[in-house]
């Protein structure tokens, strides 16, 4: 009696060995490290690798090792201290063309690596770091790509001639014909833009008028492709930053939540992530008079005003040479000792410069500075989001030879030019965003909460430990063999689905600790009841287990009720909480009934016991 | 073993959970809860000095400076604050924080920024809301799983034992002015897994007791599964208290909340699965036929 068959025991046995496997990465530690990568997906190689390792020795930074690692380079170092110091040099040493993230390198021996286990994913709270959440402008991004339709529309209209009025009424675009024959051809131009678009007849007796409609589709489509393009250049923006195993994804219907891990600085990063900074080149209205424009208000035709950093107003020709998509590649550099940013044009772009400066040597050209900049203001109560644009003239140069596809600019500081490349290199943002919330946690407070959390767990247990073997005495040994199991699945769980611990999170471990026991407690005890009544070990080990079976799930299942529903309503600390806890019970209803039935049988199973000490 | 007589004294306890709950109430009403900045939106920001500063200093500092609102705590230890601002009309909150940073920096050189906090108040708006909303689902949710494997009238008798330990865990945060932020809701949800966690397996042994025990008076049979269960109710409870009161002392001020709402809840809840749901149950006449499934006949007269 009370005996498994082996191939039960060799589970039992598997799952805890496979659990002790994934769960092993956890405890070697991690280093602060470097991880270098070049950008376009070349390797570093031997000779460089050296090259890095003479000059950080040469340069007398502390730091633990340095490898290559598939084409990367990566450096290890004792201290978060010395890695930010390093990196700093590496960064300048190695120049633009490598990308040196700020990482953690799990401090495992060989084997572990070779089959790619992992440790927990720490999260911000226990790691340091920045985290944001933003809002998404999705009703600009729809109104933008109705004014590309009202643009594109227009355009047609106009070869066509076809006299009209057109113009935007909300989520729609209203054209008024003057000549009721245009009707069809107008219906024409709309199907061939844009087959999908809702067509509406909306003339009167006296007005031939029609309504065009982006549909329900559209609009979802275009609110969705706004938020994916939002997230892919936020991406390559935090690339760009050096920021290892960043977190941005969309959160419900407009948002995007940012997590950057080791980055300390939140004023750069969110200037980074949020900027729309580009840049447009335009010729010089040579023969009119700013000032006098600037006191009119009015600027003459063909010419817009604008001014340059000392307020100073500035006439330019409302035509762009280059306008900012036309940029593809950009990078910080020095001229003549002042900073800089080498530019690079796609093809369109180069044409055009290379037209223009045929056609106006010596003649002066400027370069504006076109930010994108968010406002917050009261109104009736309420805060209002608004977008906006600013141009300022930051360089006017006089044309002294033909370029065309790569040049150099001058007339912004350090900061600016650095933050310029990154954001060229990056790409746009499709829709305005708005940040609602920041959070920053220290390193050192990072450090903290893993150790108090820590601390929380081992003492905590201890506890139940000692506790459990007072009570229990032999069986007491069994739970508590159970419980550290169990410690070791959730482990291992976590480091399989690489899910981020969080501080809730080990507070979750920790009550699981104090709850697991549960199901042992009743088994326990429904064994000493059994006993109580006569009956023998053996039937009493036996029946304890099976008339507990369902009060531990009943007991069980409501729990889990009420931790995936935390799962599924909570964010952030919330959902840390609920991941532990519900992996938590799943894995204490393994080893309370299963795991520990195993060491029971293994323990008294098929023997003759007079007294079961319980 | 002998059974002992938990609900003889269920005139008294039934008072004594009303007049708690009445308490709870009327403190939420008058004084409400002290909601951390996840719930209201504000900043909140925690600093360290080098030497334990005297928070009054630091309190009329801010004040003088314009921040008379601003909630200033010890954050673990002596040396450590936490500053928590609401938000201001007007003033982005990123001003605030730097504002206040400064003001600090200024009257002692030895402050630093330990983490950092900005949250808009809609944000705070949609947590409250969502926070609500979890708390009804589970309750739903769960009412309908004791339908299902019990009856309603123990459904109805677990909905009002969770119900009295959320309302007093409450009512203790609101009248000792206890912070209460996203990991209390979190602790609180949590109350109520375990709460009905002790609530089931006591009327799992009650269904099991009308079964075995069918001529037995109702409260006899109440009486003797709680003591049957008592044990349990007290290991299981003991050893959660003990991990909760190490999670208090070692897990650092940002797990105080959640650990006192546990702590709290644990021991409410013990309380609320022995009186509350088994009180509950006797007062809606719980008895053997709503537990023997009834065979319905089918009947077939004929007619069309």
């Amino acid at each position: 009696m009370n005996q498994y068959p082996t191939w039960k025991n060799l589970l039992v046995l598997i799952c805890v060995i496979v659990g002790i496997g994934f769960a092993l990465p956890n405890f070697y530690g991690e280093d602060p490290a470097l991880m270098i990568a070049k950008e376009n997906g070349l390797t570093f190689s031997e000779q460089e690798i050296k090259d890095i390792d003479k000059f950080l020795n040469e340069d007398n930074s502390a730091f633990k090792s340095i490898e290559g690692k598939d084409g990367d380079v990566l450096i290890r170092f004792d201290t978060v201290e010395d890695q930010i110091q390093a990196s700093d040099k590496v960064r300048a040493f190695l120049g633009r063309f490598s990308t040196v993230a700020l990482s953690f390198a799990p401090n495992v021996p060989g084997f572990i690596d070779a089959l790619d286990m992992k440790p927990m994913s720490l999260g911000l709270d226990l790691r340091g770091g920045v985290y944001f959440q933003f809002q998404v402008d999705l009703d600009a991004a729809v109104q933008q790509r109705l004014d590309q339709y009202v643009t594109d529309i227009n355009k047609e209209l106009i070869d066509q001639r076809i006299r009209r009025t057109i113009r935007k009424e909300g989520n729609s675009i209203r054209i008024e014909l003057v000549n009721a024959d245009d009707f069809n051809a107008t219906r024409r131009i709309v199907r061939e833009l844009d087959n999908l678009l809702a067509f509406e007849n909306v003339s009167t007796q006296s007005q031939t008028a029609v309504l065009i409609t982006m549909t329900d589709d559209q609009l979802k489509q275009r609110r969705d492709f706004a938020i994916q393009q939002n997230i892919l250049t936020m991406r390559n923006r935090v690339n760009e930053l050096g920021v290892a195993e960043p977190i941005i994804q969309r959160q419900g219907l407009d948002r995007i939540v940012v997590q950057l891990p080791g980055v300390q600085d939140p004023t750069q990063a969110e200037r980074i992530l949020g900027a729309t900074a580009t840049l447009e080149f335009r010729l010089v209205c040579e023969n009119e008079n700013a000032f006098e424009a600037e006191e009119k208000g009015r600027a003459p035709i063909g010419c817009e005003l604008f001014n340059d950093r000392a307020g100073t107003p500035v006439l330019l020709k409302k035509k762009a040479i280059v306008t900012g998509n036309q940029l593809i590649d950009a990078s910080q550099s020095f001229s003549q000792g002042r900073p800089a940013v080498s530019i690079r044009l796609d093809s369109k772009g180069s044409k055009s410069m290379l037209e223009t400066t045929k056609k106006n040597l010596n003649k002066p050209m400027a370069v504006l500075f076109v930010q994108q900049r968010q406002e917050t203001s009261e109104q009736d109560g309420a805060f209002v989001n608004k977008t906006i644009l600013d141009k300022e003239v930051i360089n006017i140069a006089t044309i002294r030879g033909i370029f065309s596809s790569q040049f150099e600019i001058t007339g912004l500081t350090v900061f600016e030019a650095k933050d310029l490349a990154i954001l060229l290199r990056a790409g746009a943002l499709a829709a305005p965003i708005f940040k609602i919330e920041e959070k920053t946690v220290g390193p050192s407070l990072g450090q903290d909460n893993i150790d108090k959390g820590f601390a929380a767990i081992l003492y905590g247990l201890m506890a139940v430990i000692v506790f459990m073997i007072m009570w229990y005495k032999g069986f007491g040994l069994i739970a508590n063999i159970g419980l550290l199991v169990n410690l070791t699945f959730i482990v291992a769980i976590l480091s399989m689905l690489q899910a981020s611990l969080t501080l809730p999170g080990i507070a979750g471990i920790v009550l699981t600790v104090g709850m697991a026991v549960d199901a042992n407690v009743l088994i326990f005890e429904r064994i000493r009841e059994e006993i109580n009544n006569g009956n023998s070990p053996q039937a009493s080990i036996s029946a304890g287990y099976q008339k507990a079976f369902a009060t531990i799930t009943d007991a069980n299942v409501t729990t889990l009720i009420a931790s995936l529903v935390l799962f599924t309503f909570g964010t952030g600390p919330i959902k840390g909480f609920a991941i532990t806890l519900s992996i938590g019970i799943l894995t204490s209803l393994f080893t309370a009934i299963i795991a520990s039935r195993a060491i029971v049988n293994l323990v008294y199973g098929g023997k003759t016991i007079e007294k079961l000490r319980i | 073993m002998k059974t002992i007589k938990f609900l003889s004294i269920r005139k008294f306890t039934t008072i004594m959970s009303i007049v708690l709950i009445l308490a709870s109430t009327f403190s939420l009403m008058s004084k409400g809860l002290n909601l951390g900045i996840d719930f209201t939106g504000g900043i909140q920001i925690e600093i360290s000095f080098e030497n334990a500063p005297n928070i009054e200093n630091v309190r009329s500092n801010l004040g003088s400076g314009g921040y008379d609102d601003a909630i200033v705590q010890n954050s673990g230890s002596s040396q450590d604050l936490m500053v928590r601002i609401p938000p201001r009309d007007g003033i982005t909150n990123k001003k605030v924080g730097e504002d206040v940073i400064g003001m600090l920096q200024a009257s002692d050189n030895s402050v630093t920024l330990k983490s950092s906090e900005y949250i808009s108040a809609q944000v705070g708006e949609e947590l409250t809301e969502q926070g609500g909303l979890a708390m009804i689902f589970a309750l739903i949710m769960i009412m309908i799983y004791i339908v299902f494997r019990f009856q309603w009238k123990f459904s109805i008798g677990a909905v009002l034992a969770l119900i009295h330990d959320v309302m007093i865990t409450l009512g203790i945060f609101s009248f000792f002015q206890l912070t209460f932020d996203l990991s209390v809701l979190a602790a609180i949800l949590a109350v109520v897994g375990y709460s009905l966690n002790d609530t089931i397996v006591i009327y799992d042994r009650i269904r099991e007791n009308f079964r075995s025990m069918r001529t037995a008076e109702t409260l006899n049979i109440l009486n003797s599964a709680i003591t049957q269960t008592i044990k349990r109710t007290i290991i299981t409870s003991s050893t959660t208290l003990l991990v909760l009161l190490s999670l208090f002392v070692f897990g650092g001020s940002s797990l105080e909340g959640f650990s006192i709402a546990l702590i709290v809840g644990v021991l409410i809840g013990t309380y609320s699965s022995i009186f509350v749901a088994s009180t509950s149950i006797f007062y809606l006449d719980i008895s053997t036929t709503d537990l023997i499934p009834v065979k319905r006949e089918e009947v077939d007269d004929g007619m069309p």
